[in-house]
């Protein structure tokens, strides 16, 4: 047997040993060019490819390394938020979800931006993106790809309805024409930030705003809109889909896929959705999965109007690149996101990825062209696109309104916007729970 | 009174102890100390210390985006969430979900115990893998494969049972509040029996052979068996079974996260918190809603072990 003592030198050994290869792991950067990280949201591997093309084209300068986020937005942000509160430099560079633009820069989570920097950012992007990285008149983040929702219908379900689908339409138009064929309309009635990004598109489209007054420092002081003849006539809108029978079986738990997956199958004649959907079944007829037809089928128009005659402000999304405040490269996490977002590379996300570039020159090219034809009706979109409310505060704003506004089909024009925006107020004035 | 019978039993004997305490009890409980101690340690370190942060941030207002604007508020958090409809619905809502699953797990959990304690010698180890399956899954994954088999557009649930009346190609399982906690009760219960069934089985276990003998001899049915000899013996596994089942059921949040996200009115205490602290970042208002859930769930244990007079020591077979 061995003696206790010495036992104990050999424990004592390893016990040290193993600090000593910690404590050097830990100490001192890697050899080779400094690491940017950059934190994505789930993709089809997109940002990936960018991520090393854009290393092998800093020419040793630096090297990108991706992170991936959770699948939901909100999550994204929560994850980030909790990071970033924490001081963490390990994030360069990070993929953000417009309406949390605000929030992160009102926080000083994002780093300053060199005017330089600005003005490349702002060069040729199409306007609703650059909307949503502007804050207190500042561009504080770098659009990368633009979202936006468009009205997509089935060719051959709505040709003997009437209906004129070269001119816009209304919410109204194809509820009613729905009706009389039997169909559905497909929108997203989940109660989820999908249900925030409808109804505000309907009140924009109005030419209402969920927010008329905002305060950058003082929730309490914020101004809601929701009381607002526009926002009524949103619940009306929203209320008639499932009064009149268009929405559908499992309308309250229906979010973007569910809803591709009702026009697919032909139970809808049209929907409102992002661009995702042309990919989505584009690729299921090259997996097989899906008839060519059903493809052909497929028509597309501009967002439904809320008021006839008055151009819709159809839903913007996307997603913006934010430099970390912590980062110990924020000089070169900026000039990453001039190659990241060139576009070339942009156009390559599009092509590949299926959501839709930032910049305005990508919709010219015939390699984009070729595989969206409804690239110019996206562009159009996106100029006319409207952001969601634009406020630090966007969580609650968004949290309010889906609890208020949810189930769609005990939605009481009037008395559920009143009541939404006393929770919402209340809410921001931290007098309610959430 | 009852309790002044309880007492001489536990009472008479530690003066007694106390007083003649020998040197083998003395470095008895030393060794004791001395395994329980880093233990202890680390579990202040762990939960104290955040209980005690909780505390302590609960008296502000305290936004994690906004740090400088941090402002004591005393109790005015405290008095928000009390007096708020939403914080007494979501305590409604996890009360109901806390007594359907655990009655209904009760049972399931005592025939199960009874299965595996009275199986075959052969396949007695694999029926109990077999039940004890569910528990080792990790509660998200069984709430997500829960949600897809009731899903309208990719779960099997509507077209398998639509022989059931009610239930049709088109049922929203999650589209209104009866069916949607109907849902969370089932994946809750499917998760959880194998535990209660466990801790019964333990119970079962200790229940003497000759109890059951003489019961016999003395020709005791079945169910008199059942109702006179075995399960009063075996009182204190199921007071425990329950004390845990009902502590960790009135917890629940991954299902109602994952299945409906608190739509439909089914917000439970826990997913409140997680609102408050997580999504809303006000950290100030989230930890007095934390603090509340705690405190609640303090009474909730308390008031068990008075109710039902659940000693603890017995069901280590003491």
């Amino acid at each position: 047997m061995r003696h206790p003592r010495r036992r104990l030198r050999w424990s004592l050994t390893v016990v040290v040993a193993v600090l000593a290869a910690l404590v050097s792991g830990c100490s001192g950067a890697p050899p080779g060019p400094p690491v940017l990280t950059w934190y994505i949201n789930p993709d089809d591997g997109g940002q990936a490819e960018i991520a090393s093309r854009c290393s092998a084209a800093s020419g040793g300068r630096y090297t990108i390394v991706t992170s991936q986020l959770p699948r939901e937005a909100s999550e994204q942000r929560e994850q980030l938020v909790r990071r970033l509160a924490a001081e963490d430099s390990s994030i360069d560079l990070m993929s953000l979800d417009p309406p949390y633009v605000p929030e992160f820069a009102q926080a000083g989570f994002l780093a300053p931006m060199p005017p330089e920097v600005q003005a490349r950012a702002a060069e040729g992007v199409v306007p609703s993106a650059l909307n949503g990285v502007t804050w207190q008149g500042r561009i504080v983040a770098v659009p990368f790809w633009a979202n936006t929702q468009l009205l997509w219908y089935r060719k051959s379900m709505v040709a003997p309805m009437g209906l004129d689908m070269t001119r816009p339409v209304t919410w109204d138009q194809i509820i009613q024409a729905a009706q009389r064929a039997g169909t559905q309309v497909g929108a997203q009635g989940a109660r989820a930030e999908s249900l925030t990004v409808w109804l505000n598109a309907l009140i924009e489209s109005g030419g209402g705003a969920v927010i008329t007054g905002e305060s950058e420092t003082n929730p309490e002081l914020v101004q809601l809109g929701l009381t607002a003849p526009p926002a009524i006539e949103a619940a009306r809108i929203m209320r008639s889909m499932v009064e009149t029978g268009v929405a559908g079986p499992g309308f309250d738990t229906q979010d973007e896929d569910a809803t591709a997956s009702a026009f697919q199958d032909g139970s809808s004649a049209f929907m409102v959705n992002w661009p995702f959907v042309w990919g989505q079944a584009t690729s299921g007829v090259e997996e097989g999965t899906l008839a060519p037809d059903v493809v052909a089928d497929y028509g597309w128009a501009l967002y439904p109007q809320t008021a006839p005659g008055l151009p819709s402000a159809p839903p913007y999304g996307g997603i913006n690149l934010g430099v970390g405040a912590y980062s110990a490269h924020p000089d070169l996490a900026y000039d990453a996101t001039a190659c990241i977002t060139s576009v070339e590379n942009t156009a390559y996300y599009m092509i590949t990825n299926g959501n839709p570039a930032a910049r305005s020159a990508v919709y010219d090219r015939p390699d984009v062209l070729a595989e969206f034809p409804m690239a110019p009706v996206i562009r159009q979109s996106l100029t006319q696109a409207a952001p969601r409310p634009k406020t630090p505060y966007y969580a609650e704003v968004s949290e309010g309104l889906q609890r208020s506004f949810h189930p769609v089909g005990g939605i009481v024009p009037g008395p559920t916007n009143q009541s939404a925006q006393d929770l919402i107020q209340a809410v921001l004035a931290k007098e309610a729970l959430l | 009174m009852s309790q002044t019978i309880d007492r001489p039993t536990t009472g008479a004997v530690e003066p007694a102890a106390r007083g003649t305490e020998t040197d083998k009890s003395r470095s008895e409980r030393r060794l004791g100390w001395l395994l329980a101690g880093p233990a202890f340690a680390v579990m202040l370190l762990v939960t104290a210390y955040p209980i005690g942060q909780a505390l302590w941030y609960s008296l502000f207002d305290y936004r994690l985006t906004d740090p400088s604007n941090r402002s004591f508020t005393g109790l005015t958090n405290y008095g928000v969430i009390l007096t708020d409809a939403v914080w007494w619905n979501a305590i409604l809502v996890t009360l109901l979900i806390t007594v359907i699953t655990v009655a209904v797990e009760l049972v399931l959990g005592f025939a199960l115990a009874l299965v595996m304690l009275q199986a075959l010698k052969a396949i007695r180890p694999v029926l109990r893998i077999v039940i004890l399956i569910p528990y080792a899954v990790i509660t998200v994954v069984s709430a997500f494969a829960w949600q897809f088999a009731f899903d309208l557009e990719a779960g099997f649930v509507n077209s398998w049972f639509s022989w059931i009346p009610g239930v049709t190609e088109n049922t929203a399982w999650f589209g209104d509040f009866g069916s949607a906690l109907f849902v969370i009760c089932l994946a809750e219960i499917w998760k959880t029996t194998p535990f209660i069934s466990l801790l019964l089985l333990a119970g079962l276990a200790q229940v003497p052979d000759v109890l059951q003998e003489a019961a016999r001899v003395d020709g005791a049915s079945w169910w008199q068996r059942m109702t006179k000899v075995t399960i009063p013996n075996m009182k204190a596994a199921i007071m425990v079974a329950l004390l845990f089942r009902s502590l960790d059921a009135f917890r629940v949040f991954d299902s109602v996260f994952v299945m409906t996200g608190g739509a439909q009115g089914t917000e439970t205490v826990s997913f409140l918190v997680y609102r408050q602290t997580i999504s809303r970042l006000e950290i100030g208002l989230g930890s007095a809603t934390s603090v509340l859930l705690f405190i609640t769930v303090v009474i909730l244990c308390v008031g068990f072990v008075k109710l039902f007079r659940v000693d603890l020591s017995q069901a280590r077979g003491e």
